[in-house]
């Protein structure tokens, strides 16, 4: 019994992560080209300075409004910490946390 | 004999290894971002929080004046260390008169260690906040918070979680109008509040943000692995208006140690057509709330900072923003409690800091 149950648990494990990785495949789409890899959660691959600049800013005031008014814009290398520090804590996607950071450096 | 080797690992075993071989392949099969250009290169920074309140509940007042440093270190491109303490003193009139006293508390609140292993996965271990709701995890800064006093039900199953934490948030639709963001962790030893004890709890919290709508939505769960196993889950929401400077969050949480809820709601008067400067940096907030005792005696509740006996709450109250990382707050609330009912007021200044701990770019 105990043993059907630890195979119930560790299929489940199985499901859910292999779940996830097809969907990491599906979203990671083609390849584009090296540098742009960091987009690879994205699927709106946005490259235009002018559409990141407009796409950063509704993200930014999407995103970053859920808890907190809007703050003022810092230089580029401290926007980079801070956004992976919210990357991690507030959860925000990669696509969001490139976005973002191309409109808070521009 | 091959037949017989190939069976020899239990199911239980079989089943460990696919799933290992499974998270491996999910952690390591996404492409990961590409390297920073020097110029974004994250430098070290120290940030956090300052403030200073004076809350006066049933006509005692209590001075609380805390610092919440958090320093941040990226490493390479998939990196951070990530820690932050809080230094708090606490200081009342004694009933018998004199000067005001009391203790000054420390006490780390996360150090952790991050590891960006994809687009999905972002690997922590070390001391972390357990993601249990969005308060504890998102809204406790006294700069970020809509009102100073904690809400009622904070203390239900936030103390710090010790242990391992996979995390992430990533589009769930090709139109990316959908976000999922989920947190699952394991905590082997968790320091209890002004105590010793120790636990053993495994948990998670799911939740949908949808962009377009600002509208976010989730679940959060906990079970305890010592003792009577109990069980605990929550729910919150978050909701931003396009069409006015309103905001709206909620949370609901039961355990055994008590359940309850609290809607809060922030409007800022930018549309206000007077004296517009001013009101542009005006903010009015409030909440309701509403606790409910648990299985634990009262004695119990009060050792974790939850209320003894069923209460309800509301408050009032208006922040002013003099410019970014700096407000004023002053907020009324009313408590009714069958341990009897009380007004509290609140008065106080909220700052954030951030200190870059290294050279950096030009300013935007």
């Amino acid at each position: 019994m105990k043993t059907t149950l630890h195979t119930k648990i560790s299929l489940t494990l199985l499901l859910c992560a292999l779940t996830l990785a097809s969907g990491s495949a599906v979203f990671a789409g083609p390849p584009s080209g090296g540098k742009s890899s960091s987009t690879a959660a994205a699927v709106v691959h946005i490259t235009d300075p002018d559409s990141m600049r407009v796409e950063g800013e509704q993200r930014f005031r999407a995103n970053c409004g859920r808890c907190h008014n809007a703050p003022q814009k810092f230089p580029p290398r401290m926007m980079a910490t801070i956004l992976r520090h919210m990357r991690v804590r507030a959860t925000i996607t990669d696509e969001d946390q490139r976005l973002i950071l191309f409109y808070m450096t521009q | 004999m091959p037949y017989r080797y190939k069976n020899s690992a239990s199911p239980r075993q079989q089943g460990i290894v696919l799933s290992v071989v499974a998270l491996f392949f999910l952690l390591f099969a996404a492409p990961i971002a590409a390297p920073s250009q020097d110029s974004e290169k994250p430098v070290p920074i120290l940030t956090g929080s300052i403030g200073t309140f004076s809350f006066v509940t049933g006509g005692q007042n209590l001075i609380d004046t805390q610092i919440n440093p958090i320093l941040l270190v990226p490493l390479g491109d998939r990196w951070l260390i990530e820690s932050r303490a809080e230094f708090e003193g606490q200081f009342q009139r004694p009933l018998a008169g004199g000067p005001y006293q009391g203790p000054v508390t420390k006490h780390v609140d996360y150090a952790q260690i991050d590891y960006i292993a994809s687009p999905f996965v972002t690997i922590t271990a070390g001391r972390f906040l357990t993601p249990f709701g969005i308060f504890n995890e998102r809204l406790y800064p006294v700069w970020i918070r809509f009102l100073q006093p904690d809400p009622l039900i904070l203390p239900i199953n936030t103390v710090d979680s010790d242990g391992l934490m996979l995390r992430g948030g990533f589009p769930v639709n090709a139109q990316a109008s959908v976000n999922m963001n989920y947190a699952v962790y394991v905590s082997a030893t968790s320091i209890g509040i002004g105590s010793v004890d120790s636990g053993r709890q495994v948990g998670g919290r799911m939740g949908f943000f949808f962009p377009g709508s600002r509208l976010e939505v989730g679940g959060s769960f906990q079970r305890t692995l010592q003792d009577a196993r109990k069980n605990a889950f929550g729910f919150h929401m978050g909701w931003q208006s396009l069409k006015a400077p309103l905001s709206v969050r909620s949370e609901f949480a039961h355990s055994f140690e008590g359940s309850g809820y609290w809607v809060e709601s922030a409007y800022r008067l930018s549309q206000a057509h007077f004296w517009q400067k001013e009101m542009r940096h005006t903010e009015l907030v409030a909440r309701a709330q509403q606790f409910f005792t648990g299985e634990i005696s009262p004695d119990g509740a009060a050792a974790l900072g939850l209320p003894s006996a069923n209460t309800r709450e509301a408050d009032f109250g208006v922040n002013y923003f003099f410019r970014d990382g700096l407000k004023g707050i002053a907020s009324y609330g009313r408590q009714f409690s069958s341990a009897g009912n009380a007004n509290q007021w609140s008065f106080g200044l909220a700052y954030r800091f951030l200190v870059p701990l290294g050279r950096v770019g030009s300013q935007p």
